[in-house]
């Protein structure tokens, strides 16, 4: 069968360093850090007190009261992201055929604080159960992409990803497929996540996985430092609008990039450990370039998933260097974590949207907080350090991986007719 | 009107985001003022948790207006 095209018509971003697409970019570019205290609930008793969290988020903006109170933050920002790619697409709303439209969304975890919040509320009373009609409807993972159709009528294909913090490549790479299978026209995907809470810090501190450098928050995520401690944990939205070619020529679209394949694997080794060898995540590198039919003198940059934690940075980028070889010294390689933070389950597509822009705007991202090299990492690999580098850039490729060994990456090309 | 008039008018105003003056006695909850089944069951519990009392289900069945809602409350709610 003939595969069909697709292309990146619309973008949509709230995130720890900007609100929009747009305001996200220039953060990248500039450098900027997304950390600070945590504001949502008192530290005083946590390891870590710092997060990236969303600044100056007023969903009053942006729903009425009645409908923002069913939807758990995770919710909201999907909305709110989702709302901004469709509007930037100029889909004609009216025109399409709504059951050639779908939504795939990630979360990694879901409605958190709600649930955190009801199971409280029910162990402070005698026992009685008194949940509210809305908990299990405002906590499910799924419901960002029931409500996202719900606003806009798009009854395509419909469903979230969950795959820990991989979950939005996998919702992008999945409505990648179905558009390339012909399932599909239009796809609203990217994920969110809202974890910046007693529960995602405890539960993240628990398994000293979280830096705790609460003297200087804004050099803590520092992806390939040694002495980094730990990822920064971030929070917000990331959405593309997924096309096929014909359908958005056609209607003579903006195309920012075209996806020209993917991969996923696993390591089947442990919940949370890298795989020492990097197995799973160098087969994942090679699956997607296979499907893109490119080769890896291709690719000029690689988003990583680079978290700043000891061991997955390292493995990381051992793998690169065994997929590239030669070429690893040629591409520019960098970590957007060092600046936005970890988004978990959004990660992937802000990172895929840091991708498309690099592509657009002939510029790659650094990864900020650099101080001291890692005797652990070759010293002639480009790893974009503290200041974003002007380079053309034709093939852009983003990798993902979350816990549960769940590896994901995916390919991003300039548009050319 | 009296205090348990006025406090479910409040609730009812919050939780369907509606305007005061749509807050009628005839009112329905769900064909004027725009709730769903779930928003029902939402402003029983709070209405319970108000006023301090346990509304079973077959009589909360029967509060569907925001009439209704009043004189129950007022007949029920511990003084």
């Amino acid at each position: 069968m003939t595969f069909k095209r697709v292309v990146v018509t619309g973008l949509g971003a709230l995130t720890p360093i900007g609100n929009t697409y747009q305001e996200y970019w220039k953060g990248l570019k500039e450098g900027k850090s997304g950390a600070a205290p945590i504001t949502k609930f008192d530290t005083t008793l946590f390891k870590t007190k710092f997060a990236c969290e969303v600044k100056n988020f007023e969903i009053g903006n942006f729903m009425d009261r009645k409908e923002a109170r069913k939807l758990d933050l995770f919710a909201q920002y999907a909305m709110v992201s989702a709302d901004e790619a469709v509007k930037d697409s100029n889909l004609p709303l009216q025109e399409l055929n709504p059951d050639r439209v779908g939504v795939i969304w990630g979360s990694g975890i879901g409605g958190l604080i709600t649930f955190s919040e009801e199971v409280k509320s029910f162990a402070k009373g005698d026992g009685t159960p008194r949940f509210n009609p809305f908990f299990i409807p405002k906590m499910i993972a799924d419901l960002s992409a029931g409500h996202i159709s719900i606003k806009y009528g798009f009854r395509g294909p419909n469903f979230s990803t969950v795959s820990a913090c991989a979950s939005s490549t996998n919702a992008i790479y999945d409505a990648f497929t179905y558009i390339r299978l012909g399932k599909a026209d239009v796809m609203v995907t990217g994920g969110s996540e809202a974890a910046v809470a007693e529960a995602g810090v405890g539960g993240f501190n628990a398994m000293k996985a979280l830096s705790e450098r609460n003297d200087s928050p804004e050099t803590a995520s520092r992806p390939y430092d040694k002495d980094r401690d730990g990822f920064v944990l971030g929070e917000g939205a990331g959405a593309l609008i997924l096309e096929e070619y014909e359908h958005a020529k056609k209607r003579g679209a903006k195309i920012y990039a075209e996806v020209v394949g993917g991969g996923m694997t696993a390591d089947a080794y442990h919940i949370t450990a890298p795989h020492p060898e990097g197995l799973g995540i160098t087969r994942v590198m090679q699956i997607a370039l296979e499907e893109a039919g490119l080769t890896v003198a291709d690719v000029d940059y690689i988003n990583t998933h680079g978290t700043s934690t000891p061991l997955g940075d390292i493995g990381e980028i051992k793998a690169i260097q065994r997929v590239f070889g030669e070429h690893a010294y040629k591409v520019n390689i960098s970590s957007t974590k060092s600046m936005t933070g970890h988004l978990l389950g959004a990660a992937g597509a802000i990172e895929a949207l840091a991708c498309i822009m690099a592509i657009n705007d002939s510029v790659i991202p650094p990864t900020i907080n650099h101080f001291t090299d890692d005797d652990g990492l070759d010293p002639n690999l480009n790893l974009t350090f503290n200041i974003a580098q002007k380079r053309e850039v034709n093939v852009a490729l983003s990798n993902t991986f979350g816990f549960g060994g769940h590896n994901f990456s995916i390919i991003l090309k300039k548009y050319k007719g | 009107m009296s205090e348990i008039a006025q406090k479910v008018k409040q609730i009812i105003i919050e939780k369907l985001g509606v305007e005061e003056s749509e807050v009628t006695p005839e009112a329905s909850f769900t064909n004027d003022l725009g709730a769903d089944s779930l928003d029902t069951v939402e402003l029983i519990m709070e209405f319970e948790k108000e006023f301090n009392i346990s509304i079973p289900d077959d009589q909360a069945e029967n509060i569907a207006t925001v009439g209704q809602a009043i004189s129950y409350l007022e007949q029920n709610a511990k003084k």
